[in-house]
């Protein structure tokens, strides 16, 4: 057995089923071993995607997804894959081959310091030496990156390291790392504490975060916001956290959110922000959410917690351990008032928009297309004025709703979706981008077709880059700059090229027809949605 | 193997302690001690590596990091042409009786004792890496519970080896 053998036999312990990724003469001792297993493969058309890709599968299972790319570019395309899944806290195993350990720092052809350039979106990293390091250095990776605050890990491995012979092979049962013990059970105390002001607030109200899905604590949060009817807001990596119509539910907070979310966030009287960073766009002032409220702040990175408001309650732990120990705790809350009070704010504060009839309107058809699709269905929302769009009128069921609110990287939701629809291929999954974030990743359909991965994909069509051009708008007083998109292909003739079908829809008439032949059949489809260049989010 | 101190005078910025450490990490070179502080002039750190490899190795490493922005400039500092110092604290197991044995140990090389608990003491010694090395040698026997050493410092001797740097 060889280190790439090795490494093939870690990925089939630790479950993995599929890799995505981009061969090159460093990696080729790994897509050499690859082929006596049952690991699917996958060729992605740039790297960057494959670590898109990986993140799609991870969100879907739970599991750190998986990509494996060449040294040199091949290394340096994915790192702004790798960012993202660290900005979402996505898990993700990056396997990069490496040039001959012997010539490591001579500046060989396509060598690149991988490791080093990483460091700052990794959550670890590890450049391997040893062929018999291996079992132990994946069985790692796959811990670090899937526990505590999740994120991507990096394993460079040199070519000779793939093809020395490995002596004694025995994949670890366990890891023991002296260092790294996140903390999952909540303090007991503070629990206490928060059950305290729970039972003194007249307006509570749970903000949940991305951590709250990644952890898998949406039953959880929910049937504790259920039993003690606790109104619940979301950041946008938390949309999903429970359905969008449900009662209690007052949809994304932030600068792109409802400002009747908002709104409740200033209003209430006790705050549990959970498995939320409190970031810039989620939360504009830090101090609001602080002032004249007592701020439970619950997240299992403890570097969190104060890191952009001080919360009154610190606690740190996963949240789906933290809901069960809430929910077990016997006290009552009277909200009825207080979640009136937000139906209130939302009849008056809701956003009123005049779409021009000449053209799809995308908010209606949002709303139209996630009613329509199959009710676990995986929405995957691309960036730019369409993520905006999606996350405030997509309605999310038991299905999933996917985006990069972190990283904010335009092209990604054609590879995650296609990552989705790998990891469960019986569910409906749909892309829905803008033609600049399209364009992004359009050479993905070719690996749609290749490697029979049906996803579904609306490009809502203005011909700019909507999002900076409605910048421009109202910061450079219609000084557009580098933001027109002409030139763009003729999305019919492509996707013919492509043998994909295609569809377009021009204005709101026959909207639910067009929708309804689109999600018709497992089939990749796309769809092209005309919308006016001028509209704002 | 061998071994070479090279002093950098290097723009006081952030960050470029750690490019230093990324080019010895990038490029897989030794480094046995680094040490870094700030000059007379507070826009300049003097920082002194102890780096080991063959002639080759340090040749690159000399020429690697004069090519580094922030690093204005670098020598080597010649063990004949230089003075090296360096400052350890050991912390030693020390109940009454043996206290007098350490204390006689310490006193020959003008060692001092800067902190004296019921079980422990603290010895604090400033020389070169011989000096040093034949103290820790001498107090075998004796429990270590804790060094802490700071790597090496160096100047060069004489005013012919001064280096100014022109910040203007």
């Amino acid at each position: 057995m060889i280190g790439a053998d090795a490494i093939v036999k870690c990925l089939e312990a630790e479950g993995v089923t599929t890799v995505f990724g981009y061969p090159g003469v460093a990696i080729c001792p790994f897509y050499n071993s690859i082929l006596e297993s049952d690991i699917r493969t996958i060729l992605i058309r740039t790297e960057q995607n494959a670590a898109h890709a990986a993140s799609g599968v991870s969100r879907i299972t739970g599991r750190p997804g998986v990509c494996a790319v060449t040294s040199g570019p091949g290394a340096t395309n994915v790192i702004t894959g790798i960012a993202t899944a660290f900005a979402d806290s996505i898990p993700l195993i990056c396997i990069t081959g490496q040039v001959n350990s012997e010539l490591l720092g001579s500046d060989v052809f396509q060598e690149a310091d991988i490791t080093g350039a990483v460091e700052s979106f990794v959550k670890y990293s590890y450049l391997v030496k040893d062929a018999n390091e291996i079992p132990r250095i994946v069985k790692e990776a796959f811990h670090i990156a899937n526990t505590g605050r999740k994120g991507p890990v990096l394993i460079d491995v040199p070519i000779d390291v793939q093809n020395a012979s490995v002596t004694r092979f025995k994949y670890p049962e366990s890891v023991s790392l002296r260092t790294y013990k996140p903390t999952v059970k909540g303090n007991m105390v503070q629990i206490k504490k928060v059950v305290r002001e729970l039972e003194k607030a007249k307006r509570p109200l749970i903000c949940a975060g991305g951590g709250v899905l990644l952890g898998g604590a949406e039953k959880e949060l929910c049937s504790f916001a259920e039993k003690h009817q606790i109104p619940v807001v979301s950041t946008m990596m938390g949309i999903g956290v429970m359905p969008t119509d449900h009662p209690l539910y007052f949809r994304m907070v932030g600068n792109n959110g409802k400002a009747y979310a908002n709104r409740a966030m200033n209003e209430s009287d006790l705050l549990i922000m959970v498995g939320a960073r409190v970031a810039d766009r989620a939360v504009n002032q830090p101090d609001m959410i602080t002032r004249n409220k007592v701020l439970v702040h619950i997240d299992v990175d403890p570097a969190e917690i104060g890191k952009n408001a001080g919360p009154t309650i610190p606690l740190v732990g996963d949240a789906k351990h933290i809901f069960e120990d809430l929910e077990k705790e016997e006290f009552s809350c009277s909200t009825q008032e207080w979640i009136e009070t937000l139906k209130n704010f939302r009849r008056t504060l809701a956003t009123k928009r005049k779409p021009d009839p000449a053209y799809v309107d995308p908010a209606a058809f949002i709303m139209r297309l996630t009613e329509r699709m199959e009710e676990d269905g995986i929405y995957v929302a691309d960036v730019g004025q369409n993520q905006i769009w999606s996350c405030g009128y997509a309605k999310v069921r038991k299905g999933k709703f996917m985006t990069t609110g972190g990283m904010g990287t335009m092209g990604y939701s054609i590879p995650a979706a296609m990552g989705a629809k790998v990891a469960a291929p019986k569910r409906q999954v749909v892309a829905v981008c803008g033609d600049g974030s399209f364009q992004m990743s359009m050479m993905e359909l070719a690996t749609m077709c290749q490697h029979d991965i049906p996803v579904k994909i609306v490009v809502l069509k203005n011909n700019y880059l909507g999002m900076v051009r409605q910048y421009q708008h109202f910061t450079y007083k219609d000084n557009y700059s580098v933001v027109d998109l002409s030139g763009s292909p003729d999305l019919e003739k492509l996707s013919s090229a492509y043998g994909i079908p295609f569809l377009r829809l021009e204005n709101m008439e026959k909207c639910d027809e067009t929708i309804d032949a689109f999600l018709k059949d497992d089939v990749s489809m796309l769809l092209e949605c005309i919308i006016d260049p001028m509209d704002l989010v | 193997m061998q071994k070479k101190v090279f002093q950098l005078l290097v723009i006081n910025t952030s960050g470029v302690l750690s490019r230093i450490a990324g080019l010895f990490a990038r490029r897989g070179y030794n480094v046995e001690s680094i040490t870094a502080g700030v000059t007379a002039d507070p826009r300049i750190t003097r920082i002194t590596i102890v780096a080991s490899g063959d002639d080759e190795i340090l040749e690159q490493i000399e020429k690697q990091l004069a090519k580094l922005e922030d690093v204005r400039n670098i020598k080597e500092l010649e063990p004949d042409k230089s003075v090296f110092r360096e400052l350890i604290m050991i912390k030693v197991r020390a109940a009454a009786e043996q206290r007098q044995s350490i204390i006689a140990v310490a006193d020959i090389f003008r060692a001092k004792i800067i902190d004296v608990a019921p079980e422990s003491l603290i010895i604090e010694l400033t020389g070169n890496q011989q000096k040093i090395d034949a103290f820790i040698d001498l107090l075998e026997g004796h429990e270590i519970l804790e060094q802490a050493r700071t790597g090496i410092a160096g100047l060069g001797r004489g005013t012919e080896s001064v280096v100014q740097i022109d910040m203007v």
